[in-house]
C-alpha cells in the first residue's frame, strides 16, 4: 500500500493535438479529431459523450493499445508507446482471468514484475482485505457477482502501483444499486490513494459524483466540446447527488450531451423519415420531445 | 418444525439457531439434492438390463426378422467366453498391445498437435503455411492411409501406431486452433496492462483460454484413434483387440466376436473417461 501512496505525486497525463482515424472500405474514418486533454497528478477526470463519440478510443490510446494518427500522448513527459503496467486499466467486461483465483488475478501484475511468490501473496491479501474481498481470495471469478468482479478488477489494476488508473465504463454492466455502491467505493479508494484517474462513462451522474473535472465530447468525429470543473467538496457522499449544486452541474452537462446525442442520431432520424424534425435541431424543440 | 425450515431456506440467516439435524433429516436432504442423479442412475441400470434381456431373447429364440440372429451368440455364451478369456494370457496380450498402440499414437498426436495448434493460432505466417496442407490431408480417413502406412514404415507395429496417430492428430489440431481463435482479446489487453510480455501472454492467457477446446479435441481425437486402430488391426495386424475380433470371425468363434466388440467399447469408454478426468484436474475453474 505504502508503495502506491509514495507514487501519488506522479501521473501527469497529457494528450496533445490528438487525432485518430482508421481505414475502411469507404476510405479513412475519423474517430477522434483535434483533441487536447490533461490529467494533473492525483486528479480524477472523466470523459463523457454520446455513444460512439470516440471516448473509449481516446482512453485506449492513453493505455497504449491504439497509436494516434497525429499528436501524442505522454505520461509524466514520456511518450506512450504501447501498454504498460504503469497505466493500470479496468474494463467494462471485468476481464478477470477465469482460470485464476481472485488472489491469483490480483497477483498477476506482481508476478510479471518478478516479485517472489510469498511477497506477492501477502501484497494481494492486503489489497483484497482493503476491498473487503479477503474471504473470496480462493474463489474463481465465475462465482462472484458483477460488483465483486469489478472490485477485483480495480484491485488488480492497482496492485502494481501504476502511475495512472484508466477505467473504461467500469460500472456499465452493473445494475443501478450496485453501480451506486461501486461509485462510493471507488471515490473512497481514490480519496486514500490520490492516484491520477481517467474515467470514461456515459453516465452523467457518475461523472459528476466522482470527478474533479469532466470533459464532454462531441459526436463522431469526437473532440472536446466542453471542460467542466466540478467544485463539489470532498470526500464525496451519495447524499450530495441531491444538492442544488450537483443538480445544476447535471443540468448543464445533460443539455451539452443531449445536443451531441441528437447530432449523432441525425442520420437515423433522417432514415426514419423525420427530416422535418431534424431541421429544427438548432432550436430545442426536438431535444425536448426526445 | 421451524428449525428445519430455517435451514431449508438457502442463503438466509436462520432467525433461531437450528438444532443439530438428525440422521433422518440429513438423509432426506441428501436425497432431495441428488434426486436427479439418482434417477438417472436407476434408469440407466434398468435400461442396460433391458438391453441384455432383449439380446438374450433374440438369440435364444434365434429370431429371423430381416436381421438374422441365428448365429449371434447369447449374452450367457459371451459371458462364458469372457471368463475363459480373462485367464488366457493371449487375450490379455491383445488388449495390452492395443492399449499400448493407442497410448503411443495418441500421445504423439497430442504432443505434436497441441503445440502446433497453439503456434498456428498465435503466428499468422505459420498458420498460412501449414493450414492448407492440413486441410487437404484432413478429409482422408485414417483407414485409407493403411496401404501407404505399410509402405512408409518398416514394421507393422509402426504403421499401426502411425494410423492411430493420424486419426487423432487432426481433431486435436483443429480444436486447438479453434480454441485459439476464440480467445477474448480483452483478456490479452488486460494482461498487457499488467506488464505481461509475449511469453507470459502465451502461457497465462492463450494457453489456459484454449484448454477447454484442447480437451474437446483430445476427447474427439481419442474416439477417432480407437476407430483407426481397430480398422488398422483388422487389416494389417497380428495382435490387438481388433485383430482378435476379426480372427474370431475367421475361426468361427462367434462368442469371441461379441467379446471383442464389448472389450473395444469398454476400452474406448475408459479412455475417454480418463481424458475427462484429466480435463477436470487441469481446469479446476470449470468444475462446479
Amino acid at each position: 500500500m505504502s508503495e502506491i501512496i509514495a507514487k501519488a505525486p506522479q501521473g501527469h497525463i497529457e494528450v496533445r493535438n490528438f487525432s485518430l482515424s482508421y481505414d475502411s472500405i469507404e476510405g479513412p474514418v475519423q474517430a477522434v479529431t483535434d483533441t487536447q486533454i490533461h490529467v494533473q497528478p492525483g486528479e480524477f477526470v472523466s470523459i463523457v459523450g454520446p455513444s460512439g463519440c470516440g471516448k473509449s478510443t481516446l482512453l485506449n490510446a492513453v493505455a497504449g493499445f491504439l497509436k494516434p494518427t497525429t499528436g501524442m500522448v505522454t505520461v509524466d513527459g514520456e511518450k506512450v508507446n504501447g501498454p504498460s503496467a504503469e497505466r493500470g486499466m479496468v474494463f467494462q467486461q471485468y476481464s478477470l482471468f477465469p482460470w485464476k483465483t481472485v488472489r491469483e488475478n490480483v497477483e498477476f501484475g506482481l508476478k510479471m514484475r518478478g516479485m517472489p511468490r510469498s511477497q506477492r501473496e501477502r501484497a494481494a491479501r492486503t489489497l483484497l482485505g482493503l476491498a473487503g474481498l479477503e474471504a473470496f481470495e480462493k474463489h474463481y471469478p465465475e462465482k462472484l457477482s458483477g460488483g465483486m468482479k469489478q472490485r477485483v478488477g480495480i484491485v488488480r489494476a492497482l496492485a502494481t502501483g501504476p502511475k495512472v488508473l484508466l477505467l473504461d465504463e467500469p460500472f456499465g454492466a452493473l445494475d443501478a444499486q450496485t453501480r451506486v455502491i461501486m461509485q462510493q467505493i471507488l471515490t473512497n479508494m481514490w480519496q486514500r490513494l490520490k492516484i491520477s484517474v481517467l474515467f470514461v462513462t456515459h453516465d452523467i451522474d457518475e461523472a459528476i459524483f466522482l470527478s474533479d473535472r469532466v470533459y464532454c465530447m462531441t459526436a463522431r468525429p469526437g473532440s472536446i466540446k466542453a471542460e467542466i470543473p466540478i467544485p463539489l467538496e470532498r470526500p464525496r457522499q451519495q447524499s450530495m447527488m441531491m444538492s442544488s449544486e450537483f443538480l445544476a452541474l447535471r443540468r448543464g452537462l445533460m443539455s451539452l450531451i443531449r445536443e451531441e446525442s441528437i447530432k449523432a442520431m441525425g442520420g437515423e432520424l433522417t432514415d426514419m423519415g423525420m427530416q422535418g424534425l431534424n431541421i429544427e435541431l438548432h432550436g430545442h424543440s426536438l431535444a425536448d420531445v426526445i | 418444525m421451524p428449525a428445519a425450515n430455517a435451514i431449508g431456506e438457502a442463503g438466509s440467516v436462520p432467525a433461531t439457531l437450528p438444532a443439530t439435524p438428525t440422521f433422518g433429516t440429513l438423509a432426506l436432504r441428501w436425497y432431495r439434492l441428488n434426486r436427479g442423479g439418482l434417477r438417472a442412475t436407476a434408469v440407466g441400470i434398468v435400461s442396460l438390463l433391458a438391453f441384455l434381456l432383449v439380446w438374450h431373447l433374440l438369440t435364444t429364440y434365434r429370431v429371423v426378422f430381416f436381421v438374422r440372429f441365428t448365429n449371434v451368440p447369447s449374452p450367457l455364451a459371451v459371458y462364458a467366453s469372457f471368463t475363459k478369456a480373462i485367464h488366457d494370457p493371449k487375450f490379455l496380450m491383445h488388449i495390452v498391445l492395443s492399449c499400448r498402440r493407442i497410448l503411443v499414437g495418441f500421445s504423439l498426436a497430442a504432443i505434436v498437435g497441441v503445440p502446433l495448434g497453439l503456434i498456428m493460432g498465435r503466428f499468422k505466417l505459420v498458420h498460412e503455411i501449414i493450414f492448407p496442407v492440413a486441410e487437404v490431408l484432413r478429409p482422408i480417413p485414417a483407414i485409407a492411409w493403411v496401404p501407404m502406412a505399410i509402405m512408409l514404415w518398416p514394421t507393422n507395429e509402426q504403421s499401426i501406431v502411425f494410423i492411430t496417430f493420424l486419426g487423432s492428430f487432426f481433431p486435436i489440431l483443429i480444436n486447438t486452433l479453434h480454441g485459439m481463435s476464440l480467445v477474448d482479446p480483452v483478456l490479452v489487453r488486460a494482461a498487457q496492462c499488467l506488464g505481461a510480455r509475449e511469453r507470459s501472454i502465451f502461457r497465462d492467457v492463450y494457453f489456459p483460454a484454449s484448454l477447454p477446446h484442447i480437451f474437446t479435441g483430445l476427447t474427439v481425437g481419442m474416439g477417432v484413434a480407437w476407430v483407426s486402430l481397430i480398422a488398422a488391426e483388422m487389416i494389417s495386424g497380428q495382435y490387438g483387440i481388433g485383430y482378435f475380433t476379426w480372427e474370431a470371425y475367421s475361426l468361427v468363434q462367434y462368442a469371441d466376436i461379441a467379446l471383442g466388440m464389448i472389450a473395444i467399447g469398454v476400452l474406448g469408454l475408459g479412455s475417454s473417461m480418463l481424458i475427462r478426468g484429466a480435463g477436470q484436474l487441469v481446469m479446476p475453474w470449470r468444475s462446479r
